[in-house]
C-alpha cells in the first residue's frame, strides 16, 4: 500500500517532469531553426503532444472502431453489414434501442423542467435559504453513480409481502395497505427505466438548475418591471418575458444532458446490469466487449451512437463558432 | 449575463464571486411566500432522504440493517446499536482500503499531467498565428462531445499485445487523452480573456514566447486550471466504465469497481456493508466539491458535454 502511495506521487511528478524537459527541448529545438522558420514552426512543436495525444486515444482509435465494425466478432474477417443488419433484426437489441428513446425523451426534457422549476423557487428565497437549497441540490453532481446506486438501491429494495420492507418506497407503499412491488423489475410502461431516471435526474438536476438560475438572475429587472406596469401577472412575465430571454441557456442545458444520456452507462449498470428491459446503448456496448467477446457487434453500437451524437457535435461547432463572434 | 452560461463559459474577466450570490435587486420585494417556501423544503427533503437512508444504514448492526427499515433507527432508543463495524469490515474484508488508494493512484497523475500539456497547447491557439490553427480548434470543440466508450474496442486489443492490460499507466494515458480536448478548450476560451496588451508589451521587452508562456500566461491562467482539476478529477475517480473495461475487478481496482464487483454484484453482503462502501466512494468527492464549488461551476457547461 506504500508503494502504491509513493508510485503516485513518484508518477504526479516524473509526469509533470518529463512534460517540462519535453517543452524546454522542444523549445530549443525551435530556437536552433533560422529566424523565421523557427517562428513557423514553434506554434506545432508547442500543439504537437496534446494533438499527438488527441490522434492517437481518440481519433485512430475512433476510425478503427469504424472499420471494425464491419469486421467479425474477432476482428479479423470483414463481414460488410452484417453485424448492423444481425444487430438491428434481433429482438434485444430493438429493445435497447427503444429504451434509449424512453432517456432521450424523458430525461433532458424533465431535468430542463425541473431544473427551472427549482431555480424559480428559490430565487425567491432569502439569499441564506438560496444558498443552502442549491447546495443540496446540487451536490450528488459530485458523486458518482456507484455511490448513488448503493443509495438508491435502498431506496427501491424490495422484500416479498409480511416481512419488513427495508426500502423506503415499499415501506410507503406497503404502510398504504398496498403489496410491495420489485421496482427495478417492472417493465410495464418502462416503469423500472422511469425510476432510473428519476435516479438520474437526482444526481444531474443540480447542474441543470444552477445554469438555469444563472440565466434567471441575468435577465434584466427593468424588462420585467414594465411587464408589471402593464398589468402582466406573474405567470405571464415568467412566460412572456423571462422564458424567452433564457432560452440559450434552455438549450445548453438540454443538449448537455441530451449526451449525458447518449453516452449512458453507470446508472444502469449499476442498478439493473441492464435486465428487466432497462438495457442502453453502453450496456449493450460493455455486454458485447466483455460477455459476448463480439469486437463487431461492440464496434457497431459505437457507430451507432456516433451518428446519434453528429448532430450535437453540430450544434457544439456553431455555438463556438457564434460565442467567437461575439467576443 | 447569459452569455456566461454557453459552452465555454470561463473567462478571466467576470466576477469571481460566487454563482450563488444574487444580484442586487432594483425593487423591493416581499418575503417568499409560505407556498414557495414549502415546496422548496419538499424539494430538499426529496434530494436528502435517500442519502440520509444510505447514511444511517451504514452505522447500522447487521440485524438491525436487514431486518428493519432504517428509519426504525431514528427512535432514540436504538441508537445505542450504531457502530463504526460495518466500515472496518468494508476497509479491511471487501478491501475498499486497498481499492482508495488504487482510486488516488489513477486519479491525481490523470489530472494533473494533461495540466501543463494542455496549456502549452491553449497557448499556441490563443496567442500565435499559424495556416490550420482555427481548423484544429473547431476539430478539438467537436471532439469534446465524443463519447470515451469510442476508442475502447481498439485500444483493448493494443493494450493487450503492448502487455498494458490491468495497469495504471493503460487508465492514466486513456483519461489523458480524453481529458485533453476539454482542457485545451477551456484554457484556450480562458486566455482569449486575458488582456493583450500584457501580452504585446512582454513582446516589446523581448520576451520569448516561451517565457510569456511561463512568466505570465501560466500563473494568470490558474483559476482555469484548477477548475479543469477538480473536473477532471471528479472525472475519473467516479469512473466506472474505463476502469471495468480496463483494469478490472483485483488488486488495481479502484473504488468504483471494488463497490460494484464485491458488494453491490455480491449475493448476501448486508445492506449495513453496502451503504458503508457507497459512503466512502463519495467521501473525498463531496469534501473536493464542497471547498471547491467556484472552480467548479466555472467549468460547469464545457465539462459537463465532455464524453
Amino acid at each position: 500500500m506504500g508503494i502504491k502511495i509513493a508510485n503516485t506521487i513518484l508518477t504526479v511528478v516524473a509526469g509533470v517532469g518529463v512534460a517540462l524537459v519535453l517543452y524546454w527541448l522542444l523549445n530549443k529545438l525551435a530556437e536552433l531553426l533560422p529566424g523565421r522558420w523557427e517562428d513557423r514552426l514553434k506554434p506545432y512543436l508547442y500543439i504537437l503532444p496534446a494533438v499527438a495525444a488527441i490522434c492517437l486515444y481518440v481519433l485512430y482509435p475512433g476510425l478503427q472502431t469504424i472499420e471494425y465494425s464491419f469486421a467479425n466478432a474477432t476482428s479479423t474477417k470483414f463481414v460488410g453489414f452484417d453485424n448492423y443488419t444481425k444487430l438491428f433484426s434481433s429482438n434485444g437489441f430493438q429493445q435497447t434501442i427503444l429504451t434509449t428513446l424512453v432517456w432521450i425523451v424523458v430525461a433532458p426534457v424533465a431535468a430542463v423542467l425541473l431544473g427551472l422549476l427549482v431555480a424559480t423557487l428559490v430565487d425567491r428565497l432569502s439569499p441564506r435559504g438560496e444558498k443552502t437549497a442549491k447546495t443540496i441540490v446540487f451536490l450528488p453532481l459530485a458523486i458518482s453513480a456507484v455511490g448513488a446506486g448503493t443509495i438508491w438501491r435502498l431506496v427501491y429494495a424490495y422484500a416479498p409481502a409480511g416481512q419488513p420492507q427495508i426500502g423506503i418506497q415499499n415501506a410507503i407503499v406497503t404502510a398504504l395497505g398496498f403489496d410491495p412491488v420489485a421496482w427495478l423489475t417492472i417493465r410495464t410502461f418502462y416503469l423500472n427505466t422511469l425510476l432510473l431516471i428519476v435516479m438520474f435526474l437526482w444526481l444531474q438536476m443540480g447542474f441543470s438548475m444552477v445554469l438555469l438560475s444563472a440565466a434567471i438572475k441575468g435577465v434584466p429587472t427593468d424588462t420585467m418591471e414594465a411587464g408589471r406596469v402593464d398589468g402582466a401577472n406573474e405567470r405571464q412575465i415568467f412566460r412572456r418575458i423571462v422564458v424567452p430571454q433564457i432560452m440559450p441557456t434552455v438549450v445548453t442545458v438540454y443538449v448537455t444532458v441530451l449526451i449525458g444520456v447518449l453516452k449512458l452507462f453507470d446508472v444502469v449498470y449499476v442498478m439493473t446490469n441492464g435486465n428487466f428491459n432497462t438495457n442502453v446503448l453502453a450496456t449493450e456496448f460493455f455486454n458485447q466487449l466483455f460477455t459476448n467477446f463480439n469486437n463487431g457487434f461492440a464496434a457497431a453500437i459505437v457507430v451507432i451512437t456516433i451518428l446519434a451524437v453528429i448532430p450535437v457535435m453540430i450544434f457544439q461547432v456553431r455555438q463556438f463558432r457564434l460565442q467567437e463572434a461575439n467576443r | 449575463m447569459t452569455s456566461t452560461v454557453q459552452p465555454g463559459a470561463p473567462t478571466a474577466t467576470e466576477p469571481r464571486t460566487s454563482r450563488f450570490t444574487r444580484r442586487p435587486r432594483t425593487t423591493e420585494e416581499s418575503p417568499a411566500h409560505w407556498s414557495v417556501k414549502a415546496a422548496v423544503v419538499i424539494i430538499c427533503f426529496f434530494w436528502i432522504v435517500p442519502a440520509f437512508g444510505a447514511l444511517i444504514t451504514s452505522f447500522r448492526n447487521e440485524a438491525d440493517a436487514n431486518n428493519s427499515g432504517w428509519w426504525t433507527a431514528l427512535n432514540p432508543a436504538n441508537w445505542g446499536s450504531f457502530t463504526f463495524g460495518n466500515y472496518h469490515d468494508a476497509i479491511v474484508n471487501a478491501q475498499l482500503g486497498q481499492a482508495f488508494i488504487n482510486s488516488l493512484a489513477i486519479s491525481l497523475p490523470a489530472t494533473f499531467i494533461p495540466i501543463l500539456i494542455a496549456a502549452f497547447a491553449a497557448y499556441a491557439f490563443t496567442f500565435m498565428q499559424f495556416p490550420g490553427r482555427d481548423v484544429m480548434f473547431l476539430i478539438i470543440v467537436s471532439l469534446l462531445v465524443v463519447p470515451n466508450f469510442v476508442a475502447m474496442v481498439p485500444l483493448l486489443q493494443i493494450y493487450g499485445s503492448l502487455g498494458l492490460g490491468g495497469t495504471f499507466v493503460s487508465v492514466w494515458l486513456f483519461h489523458i487523452g480524453f481529458g485533453m480536448s476539454l482542457a485545451i478548450f477551456l484554457f484556450r476560451n480562458y486566455m482569449a480573456t486575458l488582456p493583450r496588451e500584457i501580452i504585446e508589451s512582454a513582446k516589446v521587452d523581448g520576451a520569448s514566447h516561451y517565457a510569456t508562456f511561463y512568466r505570465l500566461i501560466l500563473p494568470m491562467s490558474t483559476p482555469v486550471l484548477a477548475s479543469f482539476a477538480i473536473f477532471q478529477f471528479l472525472w475519473v475517480w467516479n469512473d466506472l466504465l474505463v476502469a471495468l473495461v480496463f483494469i478490472g475487478p483485483g488488486e488495481n481496482a479502484p473504488l468504483t469497481v471494488a463497490v460494484k464487483n464485491n458488494l453491490i454484484g455480491q449475493q448476501g453482503q448486508g445492506w449495513n456493508i453496502v451503504t458503508a462502501g457507497g459512503i466512502l466512494t463519495l467521501i473525498l468527492p463531496v469534501i473536493v466539491f464542497l471547498s471547491m464549488q467556484r472552480y467548479f461551476v466555472r467549468g460547469l457547461t464545457a465539462g459537463s458535454v465532455k464524453g
